[in-house]
């Protein structure tokens, strides 16, 4: 395993041969002006004070890291810690991106926030803080999402963001980040886009990740506190992968942590209705860069499948794509009924409702934790809490129950 | 044909004294079967050379006109290998008027790029325009295109800076694409009167190409105004529109051709 990963992205943000900017020209100067912001941001302690501060002050930071002991006697074997996301404001780790992103808008003057949003939590983390710095916010999502994600949307427009459904193409979050590509092209000279994971084209990837990596470097601390040792085990859920960077980042460099991100692979890796990239896609360009894609033979992107709208999505993070060749990262894949099965474990045992999206992280712990040891110490990062998808869960749960009848 | 001379098509163009007019039809539309036939009258009606758009599932750089018919294509089946077959089909009736391909990158990277290039130099194809494709990453397609002699066309915006547009020019083969106004793809109002100050800044700076605009142009009015900054025009959307209303009325294809009869005129009045 490699210990010592280069420095990522490279100048032109490439992971390996993964990312890039695959972007109409009319994007690429809007493009360089987010990098010299952002370049000119890092070296300013007060834009990360101001950061920092809406962390703590606003979206309720540090999250606790929750040891789970219900969920550790019932696998009865390493220890089992959720890192609690659900508990950020807003109900999901999108918030600590949204804010960041929000912040370099603000220092570029750029006063219209343009969003795509899959589940919806991306669109009310950012609904949410341009309601707090008085911006005009503009959000896509896909029509089938805005059915499924009813409260999200009603969250939205009460924030104040004008939420415009996408009917294009499979009308889920690939469509709605057309869109909102479309929109940035049209009026790039006043809107800065804020998207929502470590998709789209250098400098995104990167950016969402610095903002995300919070989780990480959160839990490391925690952990050492509580344990007085690394966590041997950390396990998120992969979309896009904010919520997985987030975490892994900062163990990256450490070859003892085993790090697993999960993949949504809706009916079954082996159907045609997953959303399971990486193990499913072969590289390709969408949304500006290039990474693993769900695509047929002849380069068109197939609609993916998941019941979680936050994970249905053909592409994923090009650092991710780096991630799973170099072997640093274990890409595995959840159902959706192993993920309806884990949202009851969950709940259950613990009394936390999780996320349909994080629920496919927990579904893997079926795997995980026979291999594991007492002294282990595992991480879930519990990215998002559920009550959005409390109408899905109820009728997949009723839709199951009549099967059995 | 000797590559030489296929190679050269797109110059030839350029040397010629009088504005170009560039018509795209998106590959397969309205019809497959209409395709081939509708090349050959849209040329005899005055195109100086033609864009074939190759369907995208993600067509981001698109409108709505062009998304549709992009679907449509996708729908009948439509993919490269047909695309490389009516070109050559093309090339059979008419080996003088340049056919430019307009995608996106990802089709042309499953192909294979090198396959890529080779087909189209083998079926007659002269340039290749990508609108998620730029400057700096021309490499992934450009060395296979400079190797075999197929043109890979650059797109200049109004957000490019004259540093931009100087090295997209350098870079650029065929001609420049310059896109006229910030936005994607579609017939618009008033594109020339938002263009004229881009167009000034590119015709100064781009001297080692042709400089064609498109993007919005949807009349003459727009076409002639636009023409005294650029060497040619090229209209998409608003031709993909017109098919769309008239087909498939008996005489639809007269239809289009009388009104590409009627732009041509008045664009060769701008050039005399």
């Amino acid at each position: 395993m490699t210990t010592a990963l280069p420095s990522q992205p490279d100048a032109r943000g490439r992971f390996g041969p993964y990312g890039g900017r695959f972007v109409p020209e009319t994007l690429i100067p809007a493009l360089e002006e987010l990098e010299a912001a952002y370049a000119s941001a890092c070296q300013d302690p007060a834009f990360w004070d101001a950061y920092r501060s809406l962390l703590a002050e606003y979206v309720g930071r540090p999250t606790p890291l929750t040891y789970a002991e219900r969920l550790t006697a019932h696998f009865g074997r390493g220890r089992i810690y959720l890192k609690r996301e659900d508990l950020c404001h807003t109900g999901a780790h999108k918030i600590n991106n949204a804010l960041g992103q929000v912040l370099l808008a603000l220092r570029m003057g750029k006063r219209r926030i343009i969003a795509e949003t899959g589940a919806g939590q991306h669109g009310v983390a950012t609904a949410t803080a341009c309601a707090r710095f008085g911006l005009e916010c503009v959000v896509y999502m896909g029509a089938r999402d805005m059915e499924r994600q009813r409260l999200n949307v009603e969250r939205m427009q009460l924030l104040g963001a004008e939420v415009r459904a996408v009917r294009s193409g499979s009308a889920t979050l690939k469509d709605a980040t057309n869109e909102a590509i479309r929109d940035w092209v049209t009026n790039v000279r006043t809107t800065f886009y804020v998207i929502g994971s470590v998709v789209g084209p250098h400098p995104y990837p990167r950016l969402v990740r610095d903002f995300q990596r919070i989780i990480g470097d959160e839990v490391r601390e925690q952990m050492l506190r509580r344990e007085g040792r690394l966590p041997t085990h950390l396990v998120a859920c992969v979309g896009g992968g904010s919520n997985a960077i987030g975490l892994f980042y900062p163990f990256l460099q450490e070859p003892s942590v085993q790090l697993y991100g999960v993949e949504a692979a809706g009916l079954g890796l082996d159907t045609d209705h997953t959303a399971a990239t990486l193990s499913r896609g072969r590289p390709g360009v969408l949304h500006g860069a290039y990474s693993y894609l769900l695509q047929t033979p002849d380069g068109q992107v197939l609609p993916a499948h998941s019941i979680s709208a936050g994970l249905d999505y053909p592409g994923v993070g090009p650092e991710h794509s780096y991630l799973r060749d170099i072997r640093r990262v274990h890409y595995e894949a959840a159902t959706d009924s192993e993920a309806l099965q884990a949202v009851r474990l969950l709940t259950r045992l613990e009394g936390i409702l999780p996320a349909l999206e994080t629920a496919h992280a927990i579904a893997f712990l079926n795997r995980l934790m026979p291999e594991t040891n007492p002294e282990d110490l595992i991480v879930v990062n519990c990215s998002g809490r559920g009550d959005k998808d409390l109408a899905t869960i109820v009728s997949a749960f009723e839709e199951a129950e009549e099967d059995v009848a | 044909m000797s590559p030489e001379k296929a190679a050269s098509r797109l110059r030839l163009l350029a040397q010629r004294p009088r504005s170009v007019l560039g018509l795209y039809v998106t590959a397969g539309f309205p019809d497959p079967e209409a395709s081939l036939p509708l090349w050959h009258r849209l040329v005899e009606a005055g195109a100086d050379f033609l864009e074939i758009g190759v369907p995208f599932s993600d067509p981001l750089a698109d409108g709505p006109t062009i998304q549709r018919s992009s679907q449509q294509a996708l729908r009948r089946g439509v993919d490269l290998g047909w695309i490389f077959d009516h070109v050559r089909a093309f090339r059979e009736r008419d080996s003088r008027t340049p056919i430019v391909l307009m995608g996106y990158l990802n089709p042309i990277l499953a192909y294979g790029p090198e396959a890529f290039a080779r087909q189209a130099r083998a079926c007659g194809v002269d340039g290749v325009i990508v609108a998620d494709l730029p400057l700096e990453e021309r490499s992934w397609i450009g060395e296979a295109l400079d190797r075999i002699g197929v043109d890979l066309v650059l797109l200049a915006a109004p957000t490019s800076s004259e540093e931009r547009l100087r090295r997209i020019d350098q870079e650029s083969r065929g001609f420049v694409y310059a896109v006229s106004v910030t936005g994607v793809t579609g017939a618009r109002q008033d594109v020339a009167r938002q263009a004229m100050a881009f167009l000034e800044r590119a015709r100064s700076v781009v001297r080692t190409n042709p400089l064609y605009v498109g993007f919005g142009i949807a009349t003459a009015e727009d076409a002639r105004q636009l023409l005294s900054r650029a060497d040619g025009i090229i209209i998409g959307s608003a031709l993909v529109e017109r098919i769309e209303r008239s087909y498939p009325e008996p005489d639809w294809i007269e239809q289009i051709t009388s009104w590409v009869r009627t732009l041509k005129k008045e664009i060769l009045h701008v050039a005399s």
